[in-house]
């Protein structure tokens, strides 16, 4: 039964030169190709996120490493009769109310601050990336065992925690020294900080598990360790790594709130946060803002850069989300 | 019938930014539409058929913009309607049903809710002669119980009725154009035929045109009256459906109609070639059983028959309405069959048949709950250590979805090397020859081999995972709906490379499958599973042209387009 065609609906055939035909399912190859780190340099090169924070890490790396490069004070020589003196030669930002440099202060206090900051990050992050990834990768009853006594972990404040276990660490070793003092808020703050990479890596790793590339390589007869280790944790690892450097920063302005409570880094370690401490009663009684100033904005800036560096490093490396 | 025309589409260009780059999806698109009336749109993914309605019915995302030509709806141009316009045009003019009904509900909401929220919003009812007007449109998208279902959610019901609910919503304010964009691709095939059936009838009777968007070009031509094909963004080839289909005039749609499983697999030229293919793959494999049957090192003594399934069954536990309960889910159900060496046997279901099941538990993936699967001669759960490595050598598998069956963060050449290292075979420079050697094989450039996954479209990506189940020289492949992702060229390609590695290499496949056409192009023998148990076994021929069960016989009459060469 042969309708009549209805105005604009008539046979049309395109004509063929208009619309050349491919091969079937071709895809153009035609740059050079790349290994996954060249790849990932192009990537980063195009980002200025990238070159931002790297200046100013690359700029904080000198600052830990010579100091006295960039200041010629001595933070620790104080007199009282400079107490919150003005800016000079030689001094820039002035003089705290124990008379000494704010500048140097600021300068040498960068290793102690960074140094608990990605300390911590690293322990939390192992820690909590490998029993996160056991968690998700066993199942059942080892599952069951790490996300309980995570979720007890993850209950308790992590300043409260750090509180308890640093006054009580006072009271048994009054005088650590640099070291001593850093690795006491590490541990502190590290013993409590993990539950939340646990809980992360668990889901990514949940997820990742069912995909087909990981039975295809259980096919071709890979270990589970193999598994893990090469297919499973790479893939789900970039939620840890973007978590991590935000934590990072956290965790230097939670050394700063410890050293402020005078639990954190001994007072006779330079560090951000005994500055930032002692200014906060200058701040309040509205003698000098400058004073706080300085380190506050070294802060803000450190943990800034390590955020910004931590998103663009995980886009390059991450060839899923690099577009063609 | 009236001639005035419902829809008409003008020269038509849609383009897409990105960084303020223009890309064009859709270039110059004419089409017309008349009431009640069927016009079907056929195309692979990124033809640029999704993007042209959407555009119709002003839904393209952020960065799509119309940028030439009309729209014609009713009398009036909406091409550049404001968001407002396109709003009050929604719904009761045109209706949508879309693709995906597994996330197309809101599964906060009842069923019932979401089909009232579309009559509220476009003023046909509000209140209780709204309920009452959501069980009635339940009740003509044919679920039955409609007081309850109105009152589940979208978890409860299946994806078919699903789809019921959203074709009841895309009805409810009566539009005068429906779009119904891949409304069954997600959908078992009788449960698509049961469906599209429904749709049929209900447009039919309420006089709605339906603009129907779809990849099967066999369902077009049966569903619709008039068909235009499109091909990356410019429509190359429209007119009145059958005629389409019996002379396609430009060269894509006849290489369309020549693969379209649905339709290609009538031909009796495919069968032929598939019986020389047969023959020589045996000769294959028995040349390569005669070896094993000898060499040191394999699992295997040789024998005819490579994989002996018997009685295999798996129950899987789960948790009942009480904690300390549980209960069973006998997924596959005493399941016995055998593989020749050197032939295909397929295992055809339909959702929640088993087949899967039965795929990984013969591939060592599942412990079965009982039964055994013996691999030429040993029983592969009495394996340990060196010889069930040597057995995963033996055995390899390729799966579904292309896009994740590739580590995305192995590149080409590291993904096919992995089974090669795994099995620390050969040094490195003789792994890259044999990565160089398999690329070959499966018709890939060596310059894709430094590529990652991403960079790879479905086609390739298949080919890939092939490639690297290759590797290891296996004597069986087990194809888990291995080219059921894939556009019908591609897919068409595939099947080919497949027919071409069996004969080159002896491979015996175990082909898994929801689509009775793909199996007639590549298997011997045919296994039919229902609800976890075998209702049929027998030969590719058999199935074809003698089915003994009705649920063969319902599965083969489900493939749309299936009588449209062979009758007319």
């Amino acid at each position: 039964m042969p309708k009549p065609t209805l105005p604009g609906q008539e046979r049309y055939v395109a004509p063929i030169d208009e619309t050349p035909l491919a091969a079937v399912d071709s895809v153009q190859v035609d740059e050079a190709p790349a290994s996954q780190w060249k790849e990932a340099w192009k990537q980063l090169r195009k980002n200025p996120m990238f070159w931002v924070s790297s200046v100013l890490l690359t700029i904080l790396t000198i600052i830990i490493i010579a100091p006295g490069l960039f200041t010629n004070a001595d933070p620790r020589f104080c007199e009282l009769s400079n107490s919150l003196g003005p800016a000079e030669a030689g001094h820039p930002f002035g003089f705290d109310k124990q008379g000494c440099d704010v500048w140097a202060r600021t300068l040498y206090g960068a290793r102690a601050s960074v140094a608990v900051g990605v300390l911590t990050t690293l322990v939390v992050a192992l820690l909590g990336g490998l029993t996160g990834a056991l968690a998700g990768f066993k199942g059942g009853l080892s599952d069951t065992f790490i996300s309980r006594v995570s979720d007890i972990f993850f209950a308790i404040p992590l300043l409260l925690a750090a509180i308890v276990c640093l006054s009580a660490v006072n009271n048994w070793f009054p005088d650590r020294g640099f070291w001593g003092g850093v690795l006491a808020v590490v541990a502190a703050l590290g013993l409590f900080g993990w539950p939340q990479i646990t809980r992360i890596m668990r889901g990514s790793v949940l997820e990742v598990k069912n995909y087909e590339f990981v039975d295809a390589a259980r096919a071709i007869g890979a270990s589970n360790q193999r598994n893990l280790w090469r297919h499973i944790v790479p893939n789900a690892i970039s939620p840890v790594i973007v978590t991590s450097t935000v934590s990072l920063g956290i965790f230097i302005v939670a050394e700063a709130t410890l050293s402020f409570l005078g639990l954190g880094l001994p007072f006779s370690v330079v560090s951000w946060g005994n500055d930032i401490s002692s200014a906060q009663e200058l701040v309040r009684s509205g003698t000098s803002l400058n004073v706080m100033f300085v380190p506050v904005t070294a802060l803000v800036l450190t943990v800034l850069s390590f955020i910004l560096l931590g998103d663009s490093v995980r886009d390059a490396l991450d060839p899923k989300a690099r577009k063609r | 019938m009236s001639l005035q025309p419902l829809l008409e589409v003008r020269d038509l260009d849609v383009s897409f930014y990105s960084d303020k780059k223009a890309i064009p999806a859709v270039r110059g698109a004419n089409l017309t539409v008349y009431p009640g009336q069927t016009v079907a749109i056929v195309g692979e993914s990124g033809s640029g058929k999704s993007t042209t309605a959407h555009a119709i019915i002003g839904l393209l995302p952020g960065t799509g913009k119309i940028v030439g030509g009309e729209i014609i709806f009713d009398g009036k141009d909406i091409a550049h309607s404001s968001k407002k316009g396109f709003q009050a045009l929604r719904g009761d003019q045109i209706g949508l049903v879309p693709q995906d009904p597994m996330t197309n509900l809101n599964p906060l909401w009842r069923v019932g809710d979401q089909i009232k929220e579309a009559l509220v919003a476009n003023d046909i009812a509000k209140g209780s002669d709204a309920d009452r007007r959501v069980l009635a449109l339940l009740e003509e998208a044919g679920l039955g119980d409609v007081e309850r279902r109105a009152r589940q959610y979208p978890h409860e019901f299946s994806g078919g009725m699903r789809q019921r609910a959203l074709i009841a919503m895309g009805l409810a304010a009566r539009p005068k154009l429906l779009i119904a964009d891949e409304p069954t691709s997600a959908l078992d095939v009788t449960v698509q035929k049961q469906i599209l059936d429904h749709l049929d009838g209900l447009t039919d009777e309420l006089g709605t045109a339906v603009l129907l968007i779809t990849h099967d070009l066999g369902l077009a031509a049966e569903r619709a009256d008039h068909i235009v094909v499109m091909y990356r963004g410019s429509i190359v080839e429209s007119g009145p459906a059958l005629e389409i289909l019996k002379n396609p005039e430009h060269p894509y749609t006849r290489r369309l109609v020549s693969s379209a499983p649905s339709i290609a697999s009538q031909r009796l030229s495919s069968v032929k070639a598939r019986e020389e293919v047969r023959q020589q793959a045996v000769q294959t494999a028995g040349e390569i059983a005669a070896e094993i049957a000898t060499a040191e090192g394999v699992v295997g003594k040789g024998e005819n028959e490579i994989i002996v399934v018997d009685g295999l069954t798996k129950v899987f536990m789960l948790p009942g309405d009480r904690p300390w309960r549980k209960t069973e889910l006998r997924a596959v159900d005493d399941v016995s069959f055998s593989l020749r060496r050197g032939t295909t046997t397929a295992i055809v279901g339909e959702s929640g048949s088993g087949k899967s099941t039965v795929a990984r538990m013969v591939l060592g993936l599942l412990k079965p709950t009982a039964g055994t699967v013996l691999f030429d001669g040993y029983d592969t759960a009495q394996l340990k250590g060196k010889r069930q490595m040597a057995l995963r050598r033996q055995m390899q598998p390729v799966f579904q979805n292309p896009y994740a069956s590739l580590d995305p963060m192995y590149s080409i050449y590291k993904s096919i090397e992995e089974p090669l290292e795994t099995h620390k075979i050969g040094s490195a420079k003789e792994r890259e020859a044999k990565v160089r050697d398999l690329l070959d094989k499966v018709s890939l450039p060596t310059s894709l081999m430094r590529r990652y996954p991403n960079e790879l479209s479905g086609g390739q990506r298949q080919r890939v995972a092939i490639a690297r189940a290759l590797a290891l020289e296996p004597e069986v492949v087990v194809l888990d709906e291995a080219v059921s992702a894939l556009d019908v060229l591609v897919q068409a390609q595939i099947l080919e490379l497949l027919n071409d590695l069996q004969a080159e290499m002896g491979l015996s496949y175990l082909f898994i499958t929801h689509d009775l056409a793909v199996v007639r192009q590549i298997a011997d023998d045919v296994l039919v599973m229902q609800n976890g148990k075998v209702v049929e076994a027998a030969s590719v021929n058999e199935v074809f042209d003698n089915p003994g069960e009705s649920y063969t016989r319902r599965l083969l009459d489900a493939i749309p387009g299936r009588d449209l060469l062979t009758t007319a």
